[in-house]
Parts: C-alpha cells; sequence; structure tokens
C-alpha cells in the first residue's frame, strides 16, 4: 500500500493494556503550569527504565479548569492501578506541590480512583485541611507560597500503551522532518500523548538480549547501520534513518486515530517507508494493523 | 406529575407535618395522602383539614399557601424534592440525609438542624440557628449544603460538623459558634462573637468584621479553593463577583481557646469593621 511517496508495511503495531490518569494543573500563570507539567513527565518516557510513561495532552484555557485558572491536562500511564497511584503521589508531590502557586486535580471521572492527596496532605504535618465540595474532597496543604490544593482521589481508567508508528527515510534530516510532522498532526488528539522527547524515539528496543543482565537491547532490525549484519534487518535499500513514535492513549481509539494521522502527516512528510514495531504479536493485548487503520477499519475516529 | 398540597386552611397554632416527604407520600394517592396525620398544636389531625391535595407523587412535592405555621418539613427526608411556595415555619429539613427542598419565600428558625446530606434553598430569610445542633446536643449539621439567599439569624451552623452553609445577606451573631469542621460563607455582613469556640472549619465573609481576641492574623493571600467555593455558590444563584473569587483574604486562625485550627477569611476590601 502507497500513502503519498511512503510505502505502508504489511504489519502491525503491538500494544499493551495499562492504566491513565489525567491530572489537570493549573497555576496563576499558563507558564507556571506548564513547568509543572514538564517537570511532572519529565523522565516519563518508558515503562522499562522509568516505571511510568507521561506526556503533556493539552494546554487548558482558565475557562476549562477547575479554578478558572490556566492549566496543563496531563496524561499518565502504568501497567496497574497500585502502579499508577505511587507514580501519581511521586510526582504529583514532587513536581506539581514544589511549584509556585499550582493545584492540581483528578482530570478524569472514573469508578476506579487512587488517593493521591490523601498521601499528601500528611506533608501538611496536621496543618492540612480538607475541603468536601458537591462530593469531591479536596486537600489544603499549607506552603511557603500559600496552600497546595490537591482532590484527594484521582480517576483512573484502562488504558492503551506502546501504540507505535516507525518512520523509515532517506536520511536523518528528511526523516526527522517526516517524524516533527507526524507529531505535530498526533498531539492534537485527544486521550492521546506521545512520551518520548520531542515526541520521538530513535533508540527503539527489543524485548530480549545477548547480555543476559539486560532484558531489552536495541532493535537491530531497525538500525540502518546494521543493515549488512543484523540478520532480521528490516531497513530496505536507501534508507539510512528510522524514527519511532509511540503513543498512549486512554482509549484504544486514541491511540489509533493518532496512529492514523501520524502516518499521513509522515508520507506527506518525506518518508520512504511507514511500518511499526511488534513482538510478533505474543506479548500485547492489542494488534494495530496499519492498513486496516488507513483503510478506516478499528476503533479509532 | 408531581403532588401539590394547597393550605386551604391557617392553622391556628402549630402545625407539625413531618410526614411530607417524598419518600412519605410515595404511592399514595391523593385522598390517601390527605388522611395522613398530623399535629395541630397537641392534637392529631388529617393533613386534609388543611391542605387540598391533588395529583400524584413523582418524588416531587409543591406546596403552596403561607406556611410559616407548618414545621418539620422535609424532616429525615432522603431523597426527591419539595418546593415550597411561600413562607415555611420552623424545624425545615431536620435531620435530612438527601434529596433537596426548595423554598421560594422565607424560613423560620432551625433550618437543617442537624441534616446530614441534600440540599436546602431558601430564596428568602432565614430564622435563627441554620445548620445547628439542637439544644444539648454537640454536633449540628453534618453533611449537605444550606443555601439562604437573603439573611440569616443567630448562630448559623452551631456544631456544624461538615458541609456547606451559604448565606447571601447577612447573618446574625454567633455566626459559627462551636464549629467543629465544615464551611460557612456569608456574602453580607457578619454579628459579633463569630466563630466562637470554632475548633476546625472555615467561616468566609465578604465584608470587615471585628472578630474575637482569641483569633489571630495570619496573613492576606489568595486562597485558591475559593475559585472552586465560590463559582459553585454563583452557579446555584448566590450574587458572587469576579473580584470575590479573584480578590485577596484576611486569614484569621482561632479560635485560641479551642484547637486554634479554625479560619476566618475575610475579603480584603479596606472597609473598616463595624464596631462591636
Amino acid at each position: 500500500m502507497q500513502l503519498n511517496d511512503a510505502a505502508v508495511v504489511d504489519t502491525f503495531a503491538e500494544a499493551f493494556a495499562m492504566w491513565g490518569a489525567r491530572v489537570v494543573i493549573t497555576a496563576e500563570t499558563a507558564e507556571w503550569a506548564r513547568a509543572a507539567a514538564q517537570s511532572m513527565t519529565g523522565f516519563a518516557t518508558s515503562i522499562i527504565g522509568c516505571k511510568c510513561e507521561a506526556g503533556i495532552e493539552t494546554e487548558l484555557p482558565p475557562g476549562e479548569t477547575p479554578d478558572g485558572r490556566p492549566g496543563v491536562s496531563v496524561l499518565l500511564f502504568s501497567t496497574s492501578a497500585e502502579g499508577l497511584g505511587k507514580r501519581l503521589v511521586e510526582r504529583v508531590g514532587q513536581c506539581v506541590m514544589t511549584c509556585p502557586s499550582t493545584a492540581c486535580y483528578s482530570g478524569l471521572a472514573g469508578t476506579e480512583t487512587v488517593v493521591v492527596g490523601g498521601q499528601l496532605r500528611y506533608f501538611g504535618d496536621k496543618y492540612q485541611m480538607s475541603k468536601l465540595l458537591d462530593g469531591r474532597r479536596l486537600w489544603r496543604v499549607p506552603v511557603m507560597d500559600g496552600e497546595f490544593l490537591v482532590d484527594d482521589r484521582f480517576g483512573i481508567q484502562p488504558a492503551v500503551g506502546g501504540g507505535n508508528i516507525l518512520i523509515l527515510g532517506r536520511d536523518q534530516a528528511v526523516t526527522l522532518r517526516a517524524a516533527e510532522a507526524a507529531v505535530s498532526a498526533m498531539r492534537r488528539i485527544p486521550g492521546a500523548i506521545l512520551p518520548f522527547p520531542g515526541g520521538v524515539v530513535r533508540s527503539g528496543s527489543k524485548p530480549k538480549s545477548r547480555y543476559s543482565f539486560l532484558f531489552a537491547s536495541t532493535n537491530d532490525a531497525y538500525c540502518p547501520t546494521l543493515r549488512s549484519v543484523a540478520p532480521e534487518s528490516q531497513i530496505p535499500e536507501g534508507v539510512g534513518c528510522v524514527l519511532e513514535i509511540v503513543i498512549d492513549g486512554l482509549d484504544l481509539a486514541a491511540v489509533e486515530t493518532a496512529m492514523r494521522r501520524g502516518m499521513h502527516a509522515a508520507a506527506a512528510g518525506g518518508a520512504m517507508q511507514i511500518s511499526a514495531g511488534n513482538y510478533g504479536g505474543g506479548l500485547g493485548q492489542f494488534q494495530i494493523a496499519l492498513r486496516s487503520l488507513l483503510e478506516g477499519v478499528g476503533a479509532g475516529r | 406529575m408531581t403532588l401539590d398540597l394547597t393550605l386551604h386552611t391557617t392553622p391556628a397554632v402549630p402545625l407539625e407535618a413531618d410526614v411530607l416527604t417524598p419518600a412519605r407520600l410515595a404511592g399514595l394517592t391523593a385522598l390517601e395522602a390527605a388522611k395522613l396525620i398530623v399535629v395541630h398544636g397537641n392534637q392529631p389531625a388529617e393533613l386534609g383539614e388543611f391542605f387540598r391535595v391533588a395529583g400524584g407523587t413523582d418524588g416531587e412535592i409543591h406546596l403552596s399557601g403561607d406556611l410559616a405555621r407548618v414545621k418539620l418539613i422535609g424532616t429525615g427526608m432522603t431523597e426527591g424534592r419539595i418546593v415550597v411556595h411561600g413562607p415555611v415555619g420552623m424545624h425545615l429539613g431536620a435531620a435530612m440525609a438527601g434529596g433537596e427542598i426548595v423554598i421560594e419565600g422565607n424560613a423560620g428558625d432551625w433550618v437543617g438542624p442537624e441534616m446530614t446530606g441534600g440540599r436546602i434553598v431558601v430564596r428568602g430569610n432565614a430564622g435563627h440557628m441554620v445548620g445547628a445542633a439542637y439544644r444539648g446536643g454537640h454536633v449540628g449539621m453534618r453533611g449537605g449544603e444550606i443555601v439562604i439567599f437573603g439573611n440569616a439569624g443567630n448562630e448559623v451552623g452551631s456544631g456544624m460538623r461538615r458541609g456547606l452553609i451559604a448565606i447571601g445577606g447577612d447573618a446574625g451573631d454567633f455566626t459559627g459558634v462551636n464549629l467543629l469542621a465544615g464551611t460557612i460563607v456569608v456574602l453580607g455582613q457578619l454579628g459579633w462573637r463569630t466563630g466562637a469556640g470554632m475548633r476546625r472549619g472555615t467561616i468566609l465573609a465578604m465584608h470587615a468584621a471585628e472578630l474575637l481576641p482569641t483569633f489571630s492574623f495570619a496573613c492576606t493571600y489568595r486562597p485558591v479553593i475559593l475559585r472552586l467555593y465560590l463559582p459553585y455558590l454563583r452557579r446555584l444563584g448566590l450574587p458572587v463577583s469576579d473580584a470575590q473569587v479573584q480578590g485577596s483574604y484576611q486569614r484569621w486562625c482561632g479560635d485560641a481557646i479551642e484547637l486554634n485550627r479554625g479560619e476566618i477569611l475575610l475579603l480584603e476590601t479596606g472597609e473598616t469593621a463595624p464596631a462591636a
């Protein structure tokens, strides 16, 4: 299948069941809200090394936040509900509560919840106050610039992690441009984030290693420098660079929509080939076929 | 279809009508509802001796007439809705646990005493002891919301432990006396001795007030929590301004004769507190 000048490989992205949360951070200015969000989503590229994956979903105007101040919506994903709760407590506590003027709210109204503010309140050393408004419990933790306001519980929901596309291009410059175009299109999808730097990862991995102490190693099949030596190389002649975009979403539809828009944008941006990473279908709970997506099949919008 | 009760005979003495709840009237025909027993003074009487009953209940009851002598409407209510087109007497929504009561007029003393849930809205004024503990009790309102559009009398939220009371007009003396927790908002003027004996909780007011000497000034700041509370009250219809939502508030801590963990937040307006 061709998409502009790009060949779309008949393969699928293998994605995984995860748990996701939406965190709404507000502050006196959009800059401070963004600072907290950037801190919270730092070092959250891959479950493999970071225990969670996170990214900024969107910036929110004052009219769309609980307290009428500028805000940022962050999505955070982990492999279990318990793990997600722990990561939320760590990151809200260390990255949001510490940031001047911020407040932090749950952005999901799911029936499943984890305690966040109810843990962070202990920082208040018994000076904290709780408020129950319209069925919602919040904690006011005294801090040096006033109070840190945080929801007692955060809604979480089953989610999908590890959706991906691989963009193969002639050289690094062209492939970067294609990837940037794809990221720009994919970042507009509500409920989806791209957890890697700038939305792009160049060190794609496979779930095995020739070293016994490692459980993941470089995806040699897509390393152009190994085209002639890696036995399972998938690099066509003329390809000098491969970049991957990983997508985590609050549901499968968000992931698929992002993948579809990303493929179109990458193809229009100069990609030679578009593929996806998988492990043979034996690890992930979701298989997202690229060609079916482009043909309009799937849960995506 | 709502159940409509119209007062046709004004009671000569107070009428205790704790049968007027959606749950108690559920499934009754108008005729059956009219047979329910109320207490007129110290004598039992049938509801129909005072009210003309029409329609059938779908969880909503409408009452019309001057019910200033009708007490205990909505007592122990757990669900549904009561709308009163006119004034009501004392003990409205006593120990109420759920549902909503809307009064399109004034209410007597003891609105929502010891209630645990639901919402009471009074479009006019309310008497003393809104959301309070009964005499001899230590704990008043334990949950739910009371919204008074007009003025309220003394001891609003006495012994209150949880919930929200909002007064659109002025409040009398001893607002939040012995407050255990919860939130009281007064958009008008406070009376004397606000928060006396309060342990925890919040009293928020939009005008300067002379506070007891057992309250200590902490700082002036902009509490983010008010950016949730005040717009919420505005959505309920209270006249909350943007200046109040975004304003700076003096934080006073007290009462030092108790835990000293309560707070009184006063909007910084530049005005001088009226002399006590």
